[in-house]
């Protein structure tokens, strides 16, 4: 790196740390009921809400009519979803007179945006209407978002209360998460991406005349309008002229600013945060990177400050941000050292195919390793066109199960389930009995904990393997040999671990993988969910053991380097095999040739 | 059945406020405060005729202009409307084909020494504005004999256009390619 990829990577890391305790802070009154800044303002609407829709505020739930509530709200909610993109063609807000989705592409989009995945199967500026974007999209993305928060906020509950039934109410804090952090945050934000140059209006496409007048081989359409092939199954082609393009329009600020701090992630344009519509200037590219990482890591915060332990919610981030330098230093080193088949032909070393001239190696590596490291999934820079070992860093991120800051909500209850399992495996170790928080380790919570982290595992093994073996998936892949694996591994794991990034080349438009995804992506977001509230139910009934001399410290050192090695211990083991016949193989064909 | 309508009046205050009102707000807001940024930093030539955006980048291929980077958008380069990178593998041969034309293109041109890396690899939304400072300087020679103009002259307007890092540290320099070109040809 040199010293301005250096300066800009620490103030970077800086700015975020330090605006950690505020929102944590912040975020622990505003689940209390306690009085912040924004109290006078909101509370009326608060009410008024609650009014509206029947909620009784200051009933509490147990964990079954919680998690009832939750999957209800996003039944209903991935339900709207389904039938917007169906009838898109005769819904209002569509100037480009864009017609519906067909039913597995909808199925698959719904659910994706549903689950906070955001995995986009379709390209935004040629396939949806400003009504599916600005009414369906980004809904969803208030809401998904909002949906991960509180069965994080319940979690916590789970481990502070003593000998309770109940987690809280979920109306009251699906409400409070969007109404005092995901609105007013995403308001100030898209107003900023904004003044940088993110376009934000509701025209019409609009068509310019080119300054330099050229001509391109257009693909010949028979008069049902498929492309026409040749004896050798090549497209025929004519030339025609091209004096002018057309430049999209759309609401894109409002989206791109929940679309990163929702750790959504779903791109207006196709290209998404490459899209100079949607990430213009490398300001706006390190405030979009913040985005992501800001809501999960001020959860940590806002963990230690619910539980009276603000060390444990600092030990928690620590362990996360270790693993995400680790992940950006890997992939700007992979990246700089290039590519030797391309830099041989007497090229610059860096590899630059599929990335921005404005944000460099630095800046795209940085927003590469949050938007995988965090289930948000949104791209500055092609993966799929990485070298191998560059690759691999997203890859393995999302395949560790996002814990990497994670997802708003997301990140912190898979990590407090591999907290549990290391407090275990620890307390096995060394004969101490297995407490986290005051609260006795069982059984019931290893079970719950296994599931919420082994699930997306367990699915992204199957159905790549399913993949390998269905002609029509193998068909889809866009690179030939080791590549083309891994860009049906990545898919799957993004898809189940509700990412939403992907090998872009991988055609997933397709029966095999808009259903084997929508699956994936409902076990892999609602297994997790429901097992966290479970343990959360459980524990939340336990008595409080006060630490003792037998007590593993779980705030200390010695434990988050544990933390982090029972992390990578559990990735490796699961995923080994798979990373080794894809990326591994392909860096040695690339360094070998 | 009580918690089923409370999820089903939530989603729709929620869709009212999130898809409906937010939206607004911001739009109207951007449309105050950012109108030129909000409506897509359009930029016009001589004639005060709209030519484009300068945040999207446009195909250029003769002589007389500085050539963007390569782009993989779908029907034709520089297609605003199939954003999107090459998505092709470091391995890929067809990629390595690909590659080893551009380098023997940009030969044929003229360009010697190592070539920058932008001029030979699609960027990742395949409307990139952008190239890189050393990769503008390299063309100059080739813009200045089609046009008659001396090497200084284009020397001193590359200068001029370049943009620094943003607040002096962020990203990494760049020209974009589009003005340029428009300011060349405001200078004939």
């Amino acid at each position: 790196m040199n010293a301005y990829e250096w300066t800009q990577t620490l103030i970077f890391f800086l700015v975020l740390l330090a605006l950690v305790r505020p929102l944590g802070s912040y975020l622990a009154r505003v689940f209390a009921g306690e009085r912040t800044l924004l109290t006078p303002l909101l509370v009326p609407c608060e009410r008024l809400i609650y009014r509206l829709c029947g909620v009784e505020a200051d009933r509490e739930m147990d964990w079954p009519r919680y998690t009832f509530g939750i999957l209800w709200f996003n039944l209903i909610g991935g339900a709207a979803l389904l039938a917007i993109l169906l009838l898109q063609g005769v819904l209002p807000l569509n100037p480009q007179k864009l017609p519906g989705f067909s039913w597995h592409l909808a199925l698959n989009t719904a659910i994706s945006f549903m689950t906070n995945t955001n995995w986009q199967a379709y390209a935004g500026e040629s396939a949806a209407s400003y009504f599916s974007q600005v009414v369906g999209f980004a809904v969803h993305n208030f809401l998904s978002a909002a949906s991960g928060i509180v069965v994080a906020i319940a979690a916590i509950r789970g481990f502070v209360r003593r000998r309770s039934t109940e987690l809280g109410n979920c109306w009251v804090d699906l409400t409070r998460s969007t109404l005092y952090l995901l609105l007013p945050l995403s308001l100030v934000f898209a107003l900023f991406l904004v003044s940088q140059g993110v376009i934000q209006n509701f025209q019409g496409y609009r068509t310019v005349p080119l300054v330099q007048k050229t001509s391109y081989n257009k693909p010949k359409l028979d008069a049902q309008g498929n492309a026409l092939k040749d004896a050798k199954g090549n497209p025929v082609t004519e030339n025609a002229p091209l004096t002018e393009v057309t430049i999209p329009m759309g609401p894109v600020a409002s989206q791109e600013a929940i679309k990163e701090l929702g750790t959504n992630g779903g791109g207006f344009f196709n290209a998404n945060s490459a899209h100079p519509f949607e990430n213009p200037t490398p300001l706006s590219n390190l405030v979009e990177v913040f985005l992501i990482l800001w809501g999960g890591a001020g959860l940590t915060y806002c963990f230690g400050e619910m539980a009276g332990n603000t060390r444990q919610g600092w030990a928690i981030l620590t362990v996360m941000l270790a693993l995400l330098v680790l992940a950006v230093g890997v992939n700007y080193w992979a990246e700089s050292a290039g590519n030797p088949l391309v830099f041989h032909q007497g090229v610059t070393q860096a590899n630059l195919e599929g990335k921005e001239t404005r944000f460099g190696i630095a800046g795209s590596a940085l927003f590469t390793a949050a938007t995988t490291g965090t289930s948000c999934g949104a791209v500055n820079a092609m993966h799929d066109s990485m070298t191998p070992l560059g690759g691999m860093v997203p890859l393995s991120l999302i395949l560790l199960s996002e814990v990497v800051v994670g997802g708003v909500g997301t990140g912190l209850y898979t990590m407090l389930a591999f907290v549990v399992i290391a407090v275990f495996v620890a307390g096995l170790m060394i004969g101490r009995t297995p407490e986290f928080l005051g609260k006795k380790i069982e059984v019931r919570e290893m079970w719950m904990s296994i599931v919420t982290v082994l699930t997306s595992g367990v699915l992204v093994l199957i159905f790549t393997a399913l993949a390998l073996v269905v002609p029509s998936a193998v068909a889809s892949m866009a690179n030939p040999g080791a590549h083309g694996l891994s860009e049906v591994l990545y898919a799957f794991a993004s898809m189940s671990n509700n990412n939403g990034s992907a090998f872009a080349g991988l055609n997933a438009n397709t029966v095999f993988y808009n259903v084997c995804g929508s699956l994936a992506m409902l076990a892999g977001r609602f297994a997790p969910i429901v097992a966290t509230l479970a343990m959360a139910g459980s524990l939340a009934g336990k008595k409080y053991v006060p630490a003792s001399l037998g007590t593993l410290p779980t705030d200390r050192l010695p434990f988050m380097l544990w933390l982090t090695l029972v992390i990578l211990i559990v990735g490796a083991l699961t995923f080994f095999p798979a990373l080794s016949l894809g990326p591994i193989v392909e860096h040695l064909v690339m360094v070998g040739r | 059945m009580r918690e089923l309508k409370s999820a089903l009046l939530l989603f729709i205050t929620f869709t009212v406020i999130c898809g409906g009102i937010y939206p607004l707000a911001v739009t109207g807001l951007a449309a105050l405060v950012y109108p030129g940024q909000a409506s897509g930093s359009l930029i016009a030539d001589r004639q005060g005729r709209v030519v484009g955006s300068r945040l999207i980048g446009q195909p250029f291929s003769e002589s007389r202009y500085f050539w963007p980077r390569p782009s993989a958008t779908t029907d034709f380069p520089y297609n605003p409307l199939g954003s999107g990178g090459s998505n092709l593998g470091p391995t890929n041969p067809d990629y390595l084909k690909t590659v080893a034309q551009r380098v023997a293109d940009l030969r044929a041109s003229g360009l010697t020494g190592t070539l920058p890396a932008d001029l030979v690899q699609a960027s990742a939304s395949g409307l990139d504005p952008h190239i890189s400072p050393q990769a503008a300087r390299l063309q100059a020679p080739r813009v200045a004999h089609a046009r008659g103009l001396a090497p200084a002259e284009l020397d001193r307007l590359i200068a001029r256009h370049t943009e620094a890092r943003q607040l002096g540290f962020l990203g990494e320099p760049r020209v974009n390619v589009l003005v340029l070109n428009l300011a060349l040809d405001g200078a004939r």
